[in-house]
Order: C-alpha cells, then structure tokens, then sequence
C-alpha cells in the first residue's frame, strides 16, 4: 500500500516535471545520501516491449537505505529485476523486497545482472535520447534522474562524445 | 604430409574435443559428474537433427534450409530485456567482422515464446540486428520438438499482472556442416578467440 502510494507520487512527480521541460545533462543525482552515478539505458529493437535501466547508487550515509523502485513517464513499469545465467540457463526475476544498500556500499545495476527492467515500453528507445525517471528509496525518499540511451546491445556505457559503439 | 603438419591437425583435434566438452559441461548441457568418455559422446551426437519451423519472413524453414552448411544458432525471445538483445548484438558484430564469410554460416535465433513471438514480431525486432540472421518461431509443439532436438531447455514463468518471462537455455550453438554439434561460443572470450572459432567452424582456418 505504501509502496503504490510512493511510487504514484513518484509518478506524479515525474509527469510534472516533463511538462515544465526541465532538463539536466549532469550524470550524477543526489538524494541526500544516496549518490546515483550516470543512470543509461540502451536502444530498443522495433516491436521490443521492454528495456534496461542501468546506474550505480552509493550510499553515502550512516544507515543502510532500500531502493525500492520507481516510474517513468516512458514505461508503464519500472522494477527491480536480476538476470542470471546458471548452468546454462538464462532466467530474469523480479528483486520484490527492493535493494539494501549499506552504509558505504555501492549497488552496480548492470547488463547480465541487477537491473531496472523497464515493461510496457510506449516506443522503441533510440540511442542519444533520454527519458526522465523517478527512483525511489525508503530512507532517502525520491530523486529525479535522467537516463541516456546508449548503443543496442552494448555491455557498458559509451559516450557518445567518444564515438559510436561498434 | 610433413610431421609438423600432422602436430597441427593432432593438437587442434585435441583441443577441439577438449572445448567441446567443456562446453557442455560448462553450459550445463552434459551432467557433471562421472560422465564416461562414451557417453559424453553419445550425447554430443544427440544434439541437433531434424526440425521444422516458420522464418520471420513467413515461410517455412527446415534442417534442409542448412543442410551441408555450418550454422550458429541461439534460442531466446523478444520480451528479453538483457541476455537476448545483448547475444544478438555481439553476434552481430562477429558477422560483420567475418564480411561475406559469414553468408556460408546460417545464424538462426529461436524463439521459445511463440505465443507473442510471431514472424512479423520476430522480423521487426530482427531488423536492428544483422540482415542475415534468421528468426525462427512456429507452433508450442514445433518450439518445443525444437528444443528438445537441441537439448535446450525452457520455461514460462509467471511475473503477476498476467505477465510472464521465459527461462531458457542461453548458449550460442555452432553447428558442423554435417549437422553435427560442434561448440558453443562463449561471450565472455575475446572477439578474436570466437572469430577464430567461427572460422575453423566454417573451414576457412585451421
């Protein structure tokens, strides 16, 4: 119950903020003491219903805080969700209880393992555009962020300013 | 035929076989445990075989649509955020790098979700990848007769809200022209280490 209500103010939030047309190029986000370090996705074949989102958060603070998830104008979902490869067999489930982040530590959210999973995709994301996004944690609350399209299928960010993927 | 040449021929035999077993162990294909050298061949020889399936272009595809060539083939499905795009992508790049050598090898990405997985979704999805890849999909039964010729395995999995994902068998298979299971191409290795692998599996190197 509280989680809905998080994330539909979070929803909300996000929605007032398109409309405005804020915009922000920085990679990095704050919350507090929550850090969250360049947040990317990658491009969507035609007819692809969901995505990837990919970040690090580093918890600055004191107290352990739980990234719990969060929403998007772009989707019509946005989880937690863990892929694995073992003994062969590729599976993806759903991390439902959030993500611990102690004191101190940093959470890599990256291709082939934790990631966001972005579900109802409204179009295909392309690359070099960004989408908005709010992530909500249950200590430091809600942050907007902005995540960049990167290149289809490519294992770690590439910035466009240092050329195309391969 | 010089000595050194018959070394060659003897050293790759070794560690073809050697990688091949490997493989199927490491992919989960072979059990681990006490598998006898005749059994462990025994199963090699049964992966793959006939099947009989639909393109992303409508029409039907069959083991005589590769018949006498190498092929490469992976199974997954379009719902698949990570692993699916992400081998499509690196497979990709591996065939333009081979150019026109790769014409002679069929890579085929097997649907394990027909039910969403038409060949109109297959080709629009496909039509961010390399042309020549051809999307397979057909009936339950046809995937599923598919699946198991290959040994691959898979399943549905409820998500909630009337959703599901698919588990399935991620390895890319290469097979010999003679139909036969050869390895599977291992991402985590160097682009040049499975270039060469393409290569030796399409003849063009020893």
């Amino acid at each position: 119950m509280r989680l809905s209500i998080l994330i539909a103010a979070a929803a909300a939030t996000v929605l007032a903020c398109a409309a405005i047309g804020t915009s922000a190029y920085a990679h990095e986000f704050k919350l507090g003491s929550v850090e969250i370090d360049h947040p990317w996705s990658r491009a969507t074949p035609p007819g692809a219903k969901v995505g990837g989102g990919y970040l690090k958060i580093t918890n600055k603070g004191t107290e352990p805080d739980r990234f719990i998830g969060g929403a998007s104008p772009a989707v019509a979902k946005l989880e937690i969700h863990e892929s694995t490869t073992t003994d062969g067999v590729a599976r993806m489930r759903q991390v439902k209880d959030g993500l611990v982040i102690e004191p101190g530590a940093t959470v890599d959210l990256a291709p082939g393992g934790t990631h966001l999973m972005l579900v109802g995709l409204t179009g295909p994301l392309k690359k070099g555009e960004k989408f908005k996004a709010t992530l909500v944690f249950e200590r430091a609350g809600s942050v907007d962020v902005e995540f960049a399209v990167d290149a289809m299928g490519v294992a770690a960010p590439v910035h466009s300013e240092h050329g195309a993927a391969e | 035929m010089t000595g050194l040449r018959m070394l060659r021929i003897a050293l790759w035999g070794a560690i073809g076989l050697a990688g091949v077993a490997f493989a199927l162990i490491s992919t989960g294909l072979l059990p681990k445990p006490d598998a006898t050298p005749d059994a462990t061949t025994a199963s090699v020889k049964e992966i793959g075989g006939s099947f009989r399936l639909t393109s992303h272009t409508g029409k039907p595809f069959s083991d005589a649509d590769v018949k006498g060539r190498p092929f490469a083939l992976f199974f997954g499905f379009t719902s698949c955020p990570d692993v699916c795009p992400t081998t499509l992508y690196q497979l990709s790049g591996l065939m333009q790098k081979l150019g026109q050598e790769a014409d002679r090898m069929p890579v085929l990405f097997v649907t394990v979700d027909p039910e969403r997985d038409t060949p109109e979704q297959l080709a629009s999805y496909l039509s961010s990848f390399d042309s020549r890849i051809v999307g397979l999909t057909g009936t339950l039964s046809e995937v599923d007769a598919m699946t198991k010729t290959f040994r691959a395995y898979y399943r549905k999995v409820d998500i909630g809200d009337g959703d599901y994902t698919m588990d399935h068998t991620a390895a890319v298979y290469l097979m010999g022209a003679d139909g036969r299971f050869v390895a599977t191409l291992d991402p985590h290795e160097a682009e040049s280490a499975q270039i060469g692998k393409l290569r030796r599996l399409l003849g063009t190197s020893l």
